[in-house]
């Protein structure tokens, strides 16, 4: 139910409760409301739920994250020579 | 998919998972909020790649779960009216109400639409001027903002034959109950990633001081549950109870401040009752009185209808994590999802049904599950 999807917006319309855009999910164009991430642009990722982008994706966060992960597996190959 | 398909590697899964055997000297059990990451749990069995000491106990975070029976009645009862057009998310169609539900409605010549946004429901209504268009506002504080937006539309554009069917419950409040029961068992939570997206994880600073339990603000994804999980137990065993925040490439410390501000203009806080669980005091919303006048119980006369639940169904022990899916007497017999005695075995993100979809008949059995 809490299910939101990442998508990055083709294009922007509207403005204020009305501002809407297209977001592609992997290929697949859907209209989305945009009035809850007033600063998202062109070519941003947001998460969309339900019809509406309840965030802009961090893409900085996100790439902490997976080198977070990277490290994790470091880790675990070193320990495993050991 | 970008944001997605990096969050679902094989090798790094098992490499957390090795993190986690290695942090873990002591038993703990672990609860998932959401409905969302129990089915991602089962399905991807995320449970059975953990050290046998992790227990993940599955929470009360779906809201097709835990809409109460009474509230399933209005709605069939609204949706068999025949100037009624009936808009729902899919998965409500199939709960079972006292008498029937949603789809029987459907086949007895009621029109009850699936419709993918609250804003389908106000198109609808636009189009329909001389029919009644409710729309069935369930969700918890991820869905919110939408049915806000559907209903503050409405007003603003003046489309009087619309109106909603509010269940909306909140995740603090439910979290609280829990940890205040008496025979609560768990031990560290996994916040609801798309709901802390929307209310930020300011709210939950509270409780895990209070409860002393750690609270990591976690995403669906299989790695994203995992590093969850490691964060928990990582805490769990320094004896620290704070409140992390794994899914940071959604979720801000504050939220969503316009989709909060929406929220809080069009509705109030009010309790709610739990399918299974019972009345939790402030753990739900209701309309705010100036647009008292889409509310569909008071248009269509129902506010004073109460039906309390009567069932063998032990949805409310599961959605607590007092017991399993596999341990009711009913489940996968009398209970299935074709059949549902409750709701735990209707929506694809109840605990029950997911046990049933991936024939997860036994707990921590070692053998790989089936995948259908």
């Amino acid at each position: 139910m809490c299910l939101a999807v990442p998508g990055t917006i083709l294009a922007v319309r509207g403005e204020d409760v009305l501002r809407t855009g297209t977001v592609s999910f992997g290929g697949v164009n859907k209209e989305a409301n945009l009035a809850f991430v007033p600063e998202a642009k062109v070519g941003d990722y947001v998460l969309v739920h339900a019809g509406f982008a309840i965030s802009i994706v961090d893409e900085a966060e996100a790439a902490e994250t997976l080198e977070y992960f990277r490290q994790i597996g470091e880790l675990g190959e070193l320990g495993n020579k050991t | 998919m970008r944001f997605v398909d990096e969050y679902r590697d094989q090798d790094q899964a098992r490499r957390l998972a090795q993190a986690i055997a290695k942090a873990t000297t002591r038993p703990w059990s672990i609860m998932e909020v959401c409905g969302g990451q129990t089915h991602a749990i089962v399905r991807y069995g995320i449970d059975e790649l953990l050290p046998p000491a992790i227990t993940l106990l599955h929470g009360p975070g779906c809201p097709v779960c835990v809409t109460p029976l009474e509230l399933i009645d209005k709605a069939l009862f609204i949706a068999a009216r025949p100037e009624v057009i009936f808009c729902s998310f899919g998965d409500m169609l199939r709960v079972p109400g006292s008498g029937g539900d949603l789809f029987s409605v459907k086949a007895k010549g009621g029109d009850v639409r699936i419709v993918y946004s609250p804003l389908d429901a106000l198109a609808l209504a636009r189009e329909n001027p001389q029919r009644q268009v409710v729309f069935f506002a369930v969700g918890f504080e991820t869905t919110a903002p939408a049915n806000a937006m559907a209903v503050f539309q409405a007003h603003a554009q003046k489309i009087p034959n619309f109106s909603v069917l509010v269940s909306h419950v909140l995740v603090p409040p439910a979290i609280e109950a829990l940890l205040s029961a008496p025979d609560n068992r768990t031990q560290g939570f996994l916040a609801a990633g798309h709901v802390c997206t929307v209310m930020g994880f300011e709210e939950y600073l509270p409780l895990a001081e209070k409860y002393h339990v750690p609270i990591v603000v976690t995403g669906f994804e299989p790695l994203d549950i995992l590093q969850g999980i490691l964060m928990c137990v990582e805490q769990l065993e320094q004896g620290r109870a704070e409140v992390e925040n794994q899914y940071a490439r959604s979720v801000q410390r504050a939220g969503n401040r316009p989709a909060q501000a929406l929220m809080a203009k069009v509705f109030r806080v009010v309790h709610r009752k739990w399918r299974g669980v019972g009345e939790i005091p402030k753990s739900g919303l209701g309309l705010a009185e100036e647009f008292a006048a889409y509310d569909a119980e008071t248009r269509f006369g129902l506010a004073d209808y109460h039906k309390d639940e009567d069932s063998e169904c032990i949805s409310g022990l599961v959605l607590r994590g007092v017991r399993k899916p596999h341990e009711c007497p009913a489940f996968a017999t009398r209970c299935t999802p074709a059949r549902p005695l409750g709701a735990t075995m209707v929506s694809s993100e109840g605990a029950c049904a997911a046990y049933y979809q991936y024939r997860r008949h036994t707990e921590k059995s070692r053998e790989p599950a089936p995948r259908s």
